[in-house]
């Protein structure tokens, strides 16, 4: 059940990544829409930030091309955003959510050139916009798990990009922010902007994306949520454990069995 | 006048060591500096030998290929060998530096150079150690004019790449997704390190090079959360450090690198413990 689409916003032709001649991906050539919301879910293990790090360049495909906007990504880096896994970086670093957040700038800046006051402005609605602007001056130190995705996503805005990639940004965090984010991402794609999002839970799937790729090693599916997330296609990706959580789960209910043992 | 001058080399020292140690130290990467300030040394000697004078401007051009290549090795046993980044430095130095320590006792006849003098440096004789231009005039100490080029081109390195040394020491993935090269800064940055260790060994020697990268900065951690504070308070010590070293060296009659590392030592221990116990007070209040 794989989609193609018209004029993607990323094409992936036949991508292969190996770690040490061991591949972790197989063969994924898939197409993305534009303005939407995409999911990319499976297993732990599955490759799924391997894939967002083999389109951001930052691992090496043995072979395969990505495209964005139909260009290669050095052509239009300044239209797309990357925010990695927020357990990273070392968050007791002597920064302040102003500095982080300018870090956006920075690639628009180029070399020379120090942030001026139009990009701390930028930065300040873009922490706004998370909900963050009081705690601009704050150390990223005395941040709890929640503040620190607000403030990479905030970082991620202030690169004024059309393309973003979210490594896991619902890992760890509060339900406030959590809904803060999708609120966000909502907004963004009203813009005409696409998020790809890694996510692992699938419950709030069906909710949250426009459009879902499964992915486990290979690529089992891409295509509009509803159409993607059946029973079928999800046992495929999960393999054996879903289904042997799915026998556990009729064996709990026929026979009422304790969900836990009492001690 | 000698004090001024000695304590002057000392500062010129400490700054840039200390500067380069902050972005060190947050890279979790203190004992390359450690290992860079060892395995320069054959790079010394080599050099030493293809210019046949202690001329500063190739000595430290061989110690900044022997820095990089230092850096690069390293680098290749972790991911190529996938030996632990420690281990890798540890097997990188030993033997460079051990290399050095051959060259300069086999051609010992030869060369005006000797361990005691790589190891211990001796920052006392700055002030006789002049450069006297071929007419004879006489310019001041030659360690001044060496350390205070570092000092500038340190200064510069800094002020140039502030954005981007800070960002790939911050978030190297995010650095390199936003098109900046995290290897050139990496590179450029462990250029700089051999550079001014190789400047720095001459008058303070390659082990208390190591106390200026890395002391300054770990106290100037633990006393701020602002980088751009840590590396001021970073360059302060350096010169409270000199000072103090050089004056508690007198009062001693004892080695002055020396007595500057025990200063640095000291100053960081008591702001250990004041951070341990302003750390532990508010916790005590609440209990």
């Amino acid at each position: 059940m794989i989609h193609q689409v018209e004029n993607p916003v990323v094409e992936l032709h036949d991508i292969t990544v190996s770690y040490n001649r061991k591949p972790v991906l197989w063969d994924i050539d898939l197409t993305l829409p534009h303005a939407a919301i995409i999911g990319i879910i499976g297993p732990n293990g599955a490759g799924k930030s391997t894939l967002v790090k083999s389109m951001m360049g930052l691992v090496e495909i043995s072979s395969g091309y990505v495209k964005m906007f139909d260009q290669d990504l050095e052509q239009v880096r300044s239209r797309v955003s990357y925010v990695p896994q927020k357990e990273s970086v070392d968050w007791d670093f002597p920064a302040s959510v102003t500095d982080v957040v300018l870090m956006g700038r920075y690639g628009k800046l180029g070399l020379f050139t120090r942030p001026r006051k139009a990009d701390k402005e930028v930065a300040l609605e873009c922490l706004r916009q998370v909900d963050m602007q009081d705690y601009a001056n704050r150390q990223i130190s005395q941040l709890s798990g929640g503040q620190q995705q607000r403030v990479f996503l905030a970082r991620a805005l202030a690169q004024e990009a059309d393309l973003y990639f979210m490594d896991e940004p619902f890992a760890g965090v509060d339900a406030a922010t959590e809904r803060a984010i999708i609120n966000l991402m909502k907004t963004m794609s009203k813009q005409g902007k696409t998020v790809v999002v890694v996510h692992h839970d699938l419950q709030s799937a069906q909710e949250y994306f426009d459009w879902v790729v499964l992915l486990n090693l290979r690529l089992i599916a891409s295509g509009p949520a509803d159409q993607v997330l059946t029973p079928e296609l999800l046992q495929e990706t999960y393999g054996g454990k879903l289904t042997l959580l799915a026998e556990v789960g009729a064996l709990l209910t026929k026979k009422e069995f304790p969900s836990r043992e009492k001690g | 006048m000698d004090a001024f001058w000695i304590i002057l080399a000392g500062s010129l020292v400490a700054i840039p060591c200390g500067l380069l140690g902050c972005y060190l130290i947050l890279r979790k990467m203190a004992m390359i500096g450690d290992a860079i300030s060892h395995a320069v040394l054959p790079g010394i000697v080599i050099a030493f030998f293809v210019s046949g004078s202690r001329e500063p401007v190739s000595m430290l051009l061989g110690a900044g290929i022997l820095g990089i290549l230092t850096t690069f090795l390293i680098e290749f046993f972790h991911t190529k060998a996938r030996l632990q980044t420690d281990a890798a430095i540890g097997v990188t130095f030993t033997w460079l530096f051990a290399l050095g320590v051959i060259l300069i006792s086999v051609f010992a006849g030869q060369v005006d150079l000797d361990q005691d003098c790589v190891l211990y440096g001796e920052i006392a004789y700055v002030p006789i150690d002049l450069w006297i231009t071929d007419s004879g005039r006489i310019m001041g100490p030659r360690v001044i004019y060496i350390m205070g080029m570092v000092f500038l081109v340190v200064l510069c390195f800094i002020l140039i790449g502030y954005k981007e040394l800070f960002l790939t020491t911050f978030d190297p993935a995010f650095a390199s997704a936003t098109g900046i090269s995290v290897a050139l800064w990496h590179y450029l940055l462990m250029g700089a390190v051999s550079f001014t260790t190789v400047g720095a060994f001459e008058s303070v020697g390659a082990i208390l090079v190591v106390a200026f990268l890395i002391v300054p900065p770990a106290t100037a951690y633990l006393l701020t959360e602002d980088f751009k504070k840590m590396m001021l308070i970073t360059a302060l010590l350096g010169l409270v450090i000199s000072f103090c070293g050089y004056y508690l060296a007198v009062w001693l009659d004892g080695s002055i690198a020396g007595a500057m590392s025990v200063v640095a030592g000291l100053i960081f221990g008591v702001v250990f413990l004041l951070h341990v116990v302003g750390s532990r007070l508010p916790a005590a209040g609440r209990a």
